[in-house]
């Protein structure tokens, strides 16, 4: 039987690209390279036409939702329309032939850019001091709290081992703490759903270094203690670093730096919109204060004389990416910023409507755990009885992406519903009414769910058992 | 009202009735002291007027020079599909295939992807992508300490690139250097207690390392061998499993991704199958659905962070889906006969070149060593050849800061750009 994967759809022999003629006398390996290191067989790689290959990636796409064919209120991920202005920004010849190790007077545009970019991030965050270098939210995270390994180690304090982490943040939280070789340590939720102060109190001592708090948290709700959290970790020595994937939901109407949080990570895929790409590249920009300044990654772009340099903090934690981050989307951010300017708090005050909206209008079907003023994305839960998964599954027969589910691990059958500040009232009005309808389903109903989508539901224990992953 | 929100007066207003609140600020009653007055930032722009600034500033750079700059970056060909394909909405606009009935199109890429390193590399198992090359290199780092139960400290040659090697150390793993004679390692001597040994090949000098010794020499202190390797170069070199390596690592640029001052580009990392489990990020696997059809579907979760917290193998989250896709494309359209004619290509062109400098009197810094399309020629003064080369339309090598330049050449380059870069540097002096 015929494949469906590009090279099962080849024939030796094709070619899908033609290169220049050689115009100098072609090199012999054998003589010019060790014996033992030439390859003996060629790679098993498609042997494909071009017209073969455009198809091939073009059906596959059509297998595939995007923001730009189907409502996508992934919770968590701000999924908000990527205009392409972006994308002819990132496309500009001038930039995209840039060598990132051309001098810096040959890089006075992109230095430019980065510096512009730093500024409007510091805006925003209230922050003096920024790094663009991180390339996913992950690795902002990594950045910020090898950032304050490096503050306690330049102060001869060896007693920081622990890192608090709430137990509604993002898995990437205590993972970043082990990576960064702290421990981390689990802290519980007042009846808000937000860090229990007290419960910190009792918790942070001279081993603390860091609290990584998400504001507003993963369950939609605003860290309202916050200023009261910075003031306990200060207190006792230690830092507050802000997840700021949730950033969408501040822009204008609260900036971390005057809450008192110390170091921060921005998600330039969520809050400035360059795109997704079906699970990156993204970009981890991080913000912070004056004393964590000195401990940025190398290099930052900074202004001399008339013009740009690149300049490496003097305690520098080292580099995090082989060159200066991922600038084609700090360039997407950019540009994105420019259009939008001051009106950025527009940007979040559509995005809480919205979500609000949503809110107020599935209250009474759907279980709404903090059902209180909620930020950019809101946590419910389906009727007694139904599965997050399948609701989630019923509502791609209707056309919808379906929010994250079992996310928050707090909230029983969670659904973090997000629709972004780009989706109009209609859209919500027929999203909610599909959510109020799949409420009336019966399970056995829903169990079927998807029969409209591209596959069926799918084997996962098979995937894991009889492990295949390649052709 | 901000640029892409349909909202008009009417909507705000019937939408705050639904919640119960009277006014925008009221949504925020929570947020206490909040943000007063506006953001200090410029006035917003339409599109014409963004993309005019971004058209000016791009005029400020040097770019659409023939390039001799590599050092872990390579300006090669990249086919016009490509960008036609990765522009589409669907996977341009999309995310982590959580919910893979919707997500096939970008499952199946992933699947693709592994296996084009897969069979680069001569390993069987590879995952959907980390950062970039650098990263990969870290996190392989992490991985042969968690592998051999070992504290993290690899043995390096100074033949790694030394950007990789800072974030190495940045990622808190201890470096052993090793000892490099006449532009390849010498691996006799690693010491026992190591996790990892690194070889890249080529080394960041262009040269071929014998990847062969570099493996016998980890296994024999039981430590894992990492191979970092330009993909391009995997079409006519052997594939670094095939050799002994455990793991294999590296930049996946050169695959078809723009220079674009440093990124996104794509790491790839592959293994064997017996160390699966200690891979880091996202693998896609093959099942079939509830009526049988072929699907396919992220799997060994429990490795990840949003599972196992704490004590996942690795904090990634998103990677670098669509450069990964764009690796995938590339190396669909080259196809394995596209792959070899690029590298060879890349090879005649700079053995035609390194020829013609030491016609002209240059020397090469490693004359006997056996490499690729990129080499170190020593030159009176670095500095004053680029400089040079400038003025007379191109981007020179790397300055390696010892009476070096580091020269990349790659299909790009025609023989008349060769011929004027001997002319420049010989007359510069
Ligand atoms: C709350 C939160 N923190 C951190 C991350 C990690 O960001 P990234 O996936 O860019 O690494 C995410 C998203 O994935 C997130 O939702």
């Amino acid at each position: 039987m015929l494949g469906n994967l590009i090279r099962d759809k080849g024939r030796e022999g094709r070619r899908g690209y033609t290169l220049p003629r050689p115009d100098v006398k072609s090199v012999s390996l054998e003589k010019v390279l060790p014996k033992g290191a030439l390859r003996k067989e060629k790679p098993k790689l498609a042997e494909v036409d071009e017209p073969t290959v455009v198809r091939h990636y073009t059906n596959l796409s059509r297998q595939n939702w995007g923001i730009d064919t189907n409502f996508y209120p992934l919770g968590s991920c701000t999924m908000k329309h990527n205009p392409r202005a972006n994308e002819a920004a990132a496309n500009t010849p001038g930039f995209a032939g840039l060598h990132p190790l051309q001098s810096e007077s040959q890089a006075q545009g992109a230095l430019q850019v980065m510096h512009e970019l730093q500024g409007f991030l510091s805006e925003v965050s209230g922050f003096p001091a920024v790094s663009l270098q991180p390339l996913a939210g992950a690795q902002g995270e990594l950045t910020s709290i090898l950032m304050v390994k490096k503050f306690f180690e330049d102060a001869g304090d060896d007693a920081r081992t622990t890192v608090l982490v709430p137990s509604t943040a993002h898995g990437t939280n205590p993972a970043t703490a082990t990576m960064a070789g702290f421990g981390s340590k689990e802290i519980g939720l007042d009846e808000h759903g937000c860090v229990d102060v007290e419960e910190l109190r009792e918790m942070v001592d001279e081993t603390t270094a860091a609290l990584m708090i998400t504001n507003p948290n993963t369950c939609g709700v605003y860290e309202r203690n916050m200023v009261e959290i910075a003031e306990v970790l200060h207190e006792a020595g230690a830092f507050l670093y802000m997840d700021g994937a949730n950033m969408n939901a501040n822009l204008g109407r609260m900036r971390p730096a005057d809450k008192g949080v110390d170091v921060m990570h921005f998600n330039l895929h969520k809050t400035f919109s360059t795109p997704h790409g079906g699970g990156g590249p993204g970009s981890g920009a991080i913000a912070c204060s004056e004393a964590l300044a000195p401990f940025r990654p190398d290099p930052v772009a900074e202004k001399s004389g008339d013009g740009y340099a690149f300049v490496r903090p003097d305690k520098s934690i080292g580099r995090v990416a082989g060159f200066h981050g991922n600038f084609g989307q700090v360039l997407r951010a950019w540009n994105y910023i420019k259009m939008h300017g001051p009106e950025l708090r527009d940007v979040t005050d559509m995005a809480v409507l919205n979500a609000n909206y949503i809110r107020a209008r599935l209250r009474g079907t759907y279980r709404i755990p903090y059902d209180e003023l909620c930020k950019h994305e809101v946590v419910v839960q389906p009727p007694k009885g139904k599965k997050a998964l399948d609701v989630a599954k019923g509502l791609i027969d209707h056309g919808y992406h379906p929010p994250t589910i079992y996310f928050p691990l707090v909230v029983k059958e969670a659904m973090l519903i997000e629709p972004t500040e780009t989706e109009s009232k209609e859209t919500l009005d027929d999203f909610i009414g599909t959510m109020l309808e799949l409420a009336e389903s019966t399970s056995e109903e829903l169990e079927e769910a998807p029969v409209s989508a591209p596959t069926r539901r799918l084997d996962e224990a098979r995937a894991a058992r009889k492990l295949k992953a390649r052709w | 009202m901000a640029r892409f929100t349909p909202h008009t007066e009417d909507d705000v207003r019937e939408m705050l009735e639904a919640i119960g609140v009277e006014t925008l600020d009221d949504l925020f009653s929570d947020v206490s002291p909040k943000f007063e007055g506006e953001l200090n930032l410029p006035p917003a722009l339409s599109e014409y007027e963004a993309l005019s600034d971004v058209n000016r500033l791009a005029s400020k750079n040097v770019a659409g020079l023939p390039m001799f700059l590599g050092a872990g970056a390579y300006d090669r060909i990249t086919p016009s599909s490509i960008g036609a394909i990765i522009s589409r909405g669907e996977f341009l606009t999309s995310y982590t295939p959580y919910q893979p009935e919707i997500s096939q199109g970008t499952l199946q890429t992933i699947f693709e992807f592994q296996s084009v390193i897969s069979e680069l590399t001569g390993l069987e198992i590879s995952n959907a992508s980390v950062y970039d090359g650098a990263s990969a290199v870290a996190e392989a780092a992490l991985m042969t300490a968690r592998q051999t139960k070992r504290e993290p400290k690899v043995a390096v040659s100074p033949g790694l690139n030394p950007r990789y090697r800072e974030v190495i150390e940045t990622y808190r793993v201890d470096i052993v250097e090793l000892s490099y004679n006449d532009g390849t390692t010498d691996f006799s001597e690693v010491p026992d207690d190591v996790s990892g040994v690194f070889v890249q090949s080529p080394n960041y000098y262009g040269i071929v390392e014998d990847v062969e010794a570099a493996a016998e020499a980890a296994h024999r202190v039981g430590a894992l061998c990492v191979a970092v390797c330009d993909p391009i170069s995997l079409a006519v070199l052997e594939g670094p499993g095939n050799l002994g390596a455990d793991v294999a690592v590296g930049e996946a640029q050169p695959l078809g991704m723009p220079l674009l001052f440093g990124g996104p580009y794509a790491g790839y990392m592959a293994t064997r199958q017996e160390f699966v489990r200690q891979l880091p990020g996202r693998i896609c696997g093959e099942t079939v659905d509830t009526e049988g059809k072929l699907a396919y579907v992220l799997t060994l979760r429990a490795r990840e962070q949003d599972i196992r917290r704490a004590r996942a193998n690795s904090n990634i989250c998103t990677n670098q889906a669509l450069t990964a896709l764009v690796a995938t494309v590339y190396s669909s359209l080259m196809g394995p006969e596209g792959l070899r004619e690029v590298a060879e290509l890349s090879i005649s062109k700079a053995h035609y070149l390194a020829e013609r400098l030491q016609e002209a009197g240059f020397r090469l810094r490693y004359p006997d060593a056996p490499f690729l399309w990129e080499f170190a020629v020593e030159l009176p003064d670095v500095s004053r050849a680029n400089q040079a080369l400038l003025e007379n339309g191109m981007v020179g090598g790397l300055d390696l800061g010892d009476g070096a330049m580091l020269v990349a050449v790659t299909e790009k380059r025609t023989r008349e750009e060769l011929d004027a870069f001997v002319e420049v540097v010989s007359n510069a002096g």
